[in-house]
């Protein structure tokens, strides 16, 4: 196993506790150990054994470096007592008591009495992936781990391993569901530092559409390392809005990854914002398996203090008449680094292929960094694609006519960083939940104009 | 549909046209690599001890390094041991004049359609031309002279001006920069050296034009431009290789120094043979080429057309240290059949209020793959700092590739940056609109990607622009999209 843990001071080797953890937890299973899942179980481990966490050297990873996540005596999901967060606890998380089927997660692990759903029925099923998998069998052999590949990726063979903990979302054909669902994963941290690894399956079918804002915090004083993917298949003509927003605090480690498959005219959109956390990296890729696919990414990055967030996205173009769109903004301040990779591929039958990458950035302080790495792959020859990355900071003309009617500086500035960002906030579909967004958009960047 | 494809092929089809080899006798050192090899190089060219030594050392490094396998190409390993590393053309005379020139080679150049005498006369261009290894003629040298103008071959320039040479050799692209820098730096044969005074702006375009000759020699020129401050100058490099079935390496490395408000221009007609249509042959061009501003107010502007090749791995870049300092790329590169291209550039924003523009253009065709891959760094320090790119790729053919991979890497909130890119074929419509008007589909596309290119043309020197051209619409006939 080669990594680049040697240098570890505090003596932690959290490769080898996973590998102890894994065969604990092995040990632990009565019966199940020869199921199908239990292969899949093995043979992720095996993956990630063999290439334990990423390093630096990685071409995908040349700009984040998780080895301080490695410092960190973490429990797992199966140390963990009970915890004693309550109702009252999660209220101020919930954007919509009441109107929305709230899926609970704390440390990974399903809450059933902090959950709500409304929307059940013999269509729709809104619930815990350990519950879904025996209910809905069938649809879950079908699509479990399909699209997610692990195999050059450790952190979702990790993540493969250590199934099942996480949320289960089916719509059956035809079924338009617009009670949003909200998924809110809380890391405990008030006793221990914690690791948690949700793996969530989303399954549309054919016709039918859905919300869905899954959000992560984080309650306590210790640190929190979270290792998430969650897959989604969006049938024919589905339409899909997701949203993905990192509210956790400044000792939390989020990596996670969302793949979705999209079948012929389907639509799909994602909007990932990334204001919490120490050292954040998101994965997104959208394959096109079907023709006329539409998708849209849209992500933003509110950076302050030490923050690290990676954003990588990938819209892999396989069938003819797909359009995607990304656009993906960033204000960073202080001594934190944003970095953006995305890169749309466009492959040999992919004609008609329409596809628009755009990445804006603003640095507010010396010692902020950003890092854009916007690529096109293209193999098709009839198609349009285009993508542009900036960097700069606010326009001094822009300023000074706004400071010339009377207001401050720092409302000036959070002014026009608010109207910079303000497309990307326009695509949350939502209204209560867009609200909610704004408030805590205002506080972090009272935050960072401090 | 169908006759487009016609076009294209046809287009894409044609042969290269410079493809011949020149009997010259020459003088060949054994195949393969070892320091023995560089100790004959060494002394044929009669170098200072001080220079081998710095060869050696180079030798020493690439013997622990690895070839770099990050670029987006593929090719088979190369055998280091099975390149004749020198090769010079034997019957070498001191000439005064173009008469003196051996016959056989000045026919070459006749045939490649290098006006030598013409451009003599007519142009003022003093022509350094490097037959292979060794420099054969030099014109114009003493009119050059009379302004204190140093412009000659590398082994000319390291017996006379060895303190010159060697302050600068390797300051901008260290022996240990790459794999194909250290080599180069232990094994190069020849290559140009140009020194411009203070205050002195050269008064013509200085020009090389490399010739790849005889079988099996790689060939590894070495090219260092000094300008000193306040000198301007601008710098012609054009190529041309014979056809051959084996696979040349190319590995040179161009180094530019501008000092304080001086300029340097650089351009680039890259047409070596790049392999037949089934991908067979051709030259591999792995070039290291590096500028540094290094004085305030300085610029650097690199002018690329690369059109051969059978894989072309080069990324002219400008390190941006003095204040003010401006750095330019622009490129064309057109890949057909099975030709690879990744090219592109690196701006390192050092000094304050530093500029840089980026514009490339790749146009794909057949089964090609063309990529850019650019970097702008802008470091902490250098407030201010701008920079534009554009990258534009142009595909012809449904199985050829184009990609882009910029990175920017930007540490300073004063910094402006902008980059964007386009990747397209050439529209129906537009295609229709000149059809409709009597152009032939053939000359419609020569046409539109000439205005493809033009940003990119228009910066070359009248001599090469026309060349340019015409090699643009020589890779092209039939290409249509």
């Amino acid at each position: 196993m080669e990594n680049n843990l040697k240098e570890n001071k505090t003596g932690i080797d959290l490769t080898k506790k996973l590998i102890n953890e894994f065969q604990s937890y092995q040990s632990k299973l009565n019966g199940d150990a020869s199921g199908n899942l239990n292969k899949l179980r093995m043979d992720a481990m095996s993956v990630f054994e063999k290439t334990g966490f990423p390093v630096k050297k990685m071409e995908e990873w040349k700009y984040t470096n998780l080895s301080p996540v490695m410092n960190h005596d973490f429990k797992f999901s199966s140390d963990l007592s009970d915890s004693d967060i309550t109702q009252a606890d999660i209220d101020k998380y919930i954007f919509s008591a009441g109107s929305v089927n709230l899926l609970v997660f704390i440390n990974g692990i399903f809450s059933s009495e902090l959950s709500s759903v409304i929307s059940n029925n013999e269509s729709i099923f809104i619930g815990s992936i350990s519950e879904g998998m025996t209910s809905h069998k069938e649809i879950f052999d079908k699509h479990y781990s399909k699209y997610a590949d692990y195999n050059n990726r450790s952190l979702a063979a990790l993540n493969t391993a250590f199934f099942p903990e996480g949320a289960f979302i089916y719509l059956k054909k035809n079924t338009e569901l617009n009670t949003p669902v909200h998924i809110l994963n809380i890391s405990d941290t008030k006793v221990n530092s914690v690791f948690s690894q949700p793996r969530n399956l989303v399954v549309i079918e054919e016709g039918s559409k859905i919300f869905i804002a899954e959000d992560y915090y984080s309650a306590g004083d210790n640190s929190s390392f979270t290792n998430m993917v969650t897959e989604f298949y969006c049938g024919k003509n589905s339409h899909t809005e997701h949203y993905k927003i990192q509210n956790e605090d400044e000792r939390s480690f989020h990596v996670g990854m969302t793949q979705v498959h999209q079948e012929q005219d389907s639509h799909f959109s994602n909007t990932t914002i990334s204001w919490g956390g120490s050292i954040i990296r998101n994965d997104l890729n959208s394959v096109f398996d079907g023709t006329n696919t539409e998708s849209h990414f849209f992500g933003l990055y509110l950076l302050s203090g030490k923050q690290h967030v990676d954003n990588h996205t990938l819209a892999d173009h396989k069938m003819p008449n797909c359009f995607s769109n990304e656009l993906y903004k960033g204000i960073i301040g202080d001594n934190a680094t944003g970095v953006f990779n995305g890169k749309i591929m466009v492959r040999e039958d992919a004609q008609k292929t329409n596809a628009y990458q755009s990445n804006g950035n603003i640095l507010l302080s010396d010692d902020a960094t950003i890092y854009s790495k916007p690529q096109l792959e293209i193999f098709a020859d009839d198609v349009k694609c285009s993508h542009g990355a900036t960097s700069g900071q606010l326009n001094e003309d822009e300023m000074f006519y706004i400071k010339s009617r009377g207001i401050g500086d720092k409302d000036a500035k959070s002014l026009l960083l608010k109207a910079f960002v303000s497309d990307v906030l326009d695509s949350i579909k939502i209204e209560e939940f867009k609200v909610n967004i704004e408030e805590k958009m205002e506080m972090k960047l009272k935050n960072i104009l401090k | 549909m169908e006759k487009e494809t016609y076009i294209l092929e046809k287009v894409t089809s044609s042969d290269y046209k410079y493809g011949f080899t020149t009997d010259v006798e020459m003088d060949l050192a054994p195949k393969g690599l070892s320091e023995d090899t560089i100790r004959m190089i060494s002394k044929k060219k009669n170098e200072p001890e001080v220079l081998l030594e710095w060869r050696l050392k180079a030798y020493k490094l690439w013997l622990n390094m690895k070839e770099p396998k990050w670029p987006n190409v593929q090719y088979p390993p190369i055998d280091y041991q099975d390149i004749i590393y020198y090769a010079a053309p034997k019957k070498k005379n001191v000439l005064n004049s173009l008469d003196d020139l051996d016959p056989e080679i000045k026919r070459t150049y006749e045939k490649l359609g290098i006006p030598l005498v013409e451009q003599m006369m007519l142009a003022g261009v003093a022509v350094d031309a490097v037959m292979d290894s060794v420099s054969v003629a030099t014109t114009y040298k003493e009119k050059l002279g009379e302004l204190g103008i140093i412009f000659c071959s590398m082994s000319e320039a390291v017996e006379n001006h060895k303190d010159l040479v060697m302050k600068y050799i390797g300051s901008v692209v260290p022996q240990s920069d790459n794999f194909f820098a250290a080599l180069n730096s232990a094994v190069f044969t020849d290559g140009s050296f140009v020194y411009i005074p203070k205050g002195v702006r050269c008064p013509m375009e200085l020009s090389t034009y490399f010739r790849i000759n005889a079988e099996n020699t790689g060939q590894f020129e070495r090219t260092l431009i000094v300008a000193d401050e306040g000198s301007y100058v601008s710098y012609l490099e054009g190529c041309t290789a014979p056809m051959r079935d084996e696979n040349q390496l190319h590995a040179a490395v161009v180094e530019l120094i501008a000092m304080k408000g001086a300029e340097i221009k650089y351009s680039t007609v890259q047409n070596w043979y790049p392999g037949d249509k089934e991908g067979k042959g051709g030259i591999y061009n792995f070039v290291t080429k590096r500028g540094i501003c290094a004085g305030d107010n300085s610029k650097i502007s690199w002018t690329q057309v690369e059109t051969g090749s059978a894989i072309t791995w080069k990324y002219p870049s400008v390190i941006l240290k003095g204040d003010n300092s401006i750095g330019e790329f622009y490129s064309v590169a057109l890949t057909n059949n099975y030709q690879q291209a990744d090219t592109g550039t690196k701006m390192m924003h050092l000094g304050k209020n530093t500029k840089s523009r980026i514009v490339s253009k790749g146009i794909s065709a057949g089964k090609s793959q063309n990529s850019y891959r650019g970097l702008v760094q802008v470091s902490k320090r250098a407030d201010n700092a701008r920079n534009f790119s554009q990258c534009d790729s142009l595909l012809m053919g449904d199985r050829c590739g184009a990609h882009t991979f910029p990175y920017f890497e930007i540490k300073n909130k004063n910094a402006h940056v902008e980059h964007e890119a386009t990747t397209s074929k050439i529209g129906e419509d537009i295609m229709f609109y000149c059809n409709q008007r009597g152009i032939s589909a053939e000359d419609a596309v020569a046409l539109i990607v000439n205005g493809y290119a033009k940003e990119v043309l228009n910066q070359l020197p009248m001599e090469f622009a026309v060349e340019a051209q015409k090699l643009l619409a020589i890779s092209l006939e039939g290409s249509v999209g």
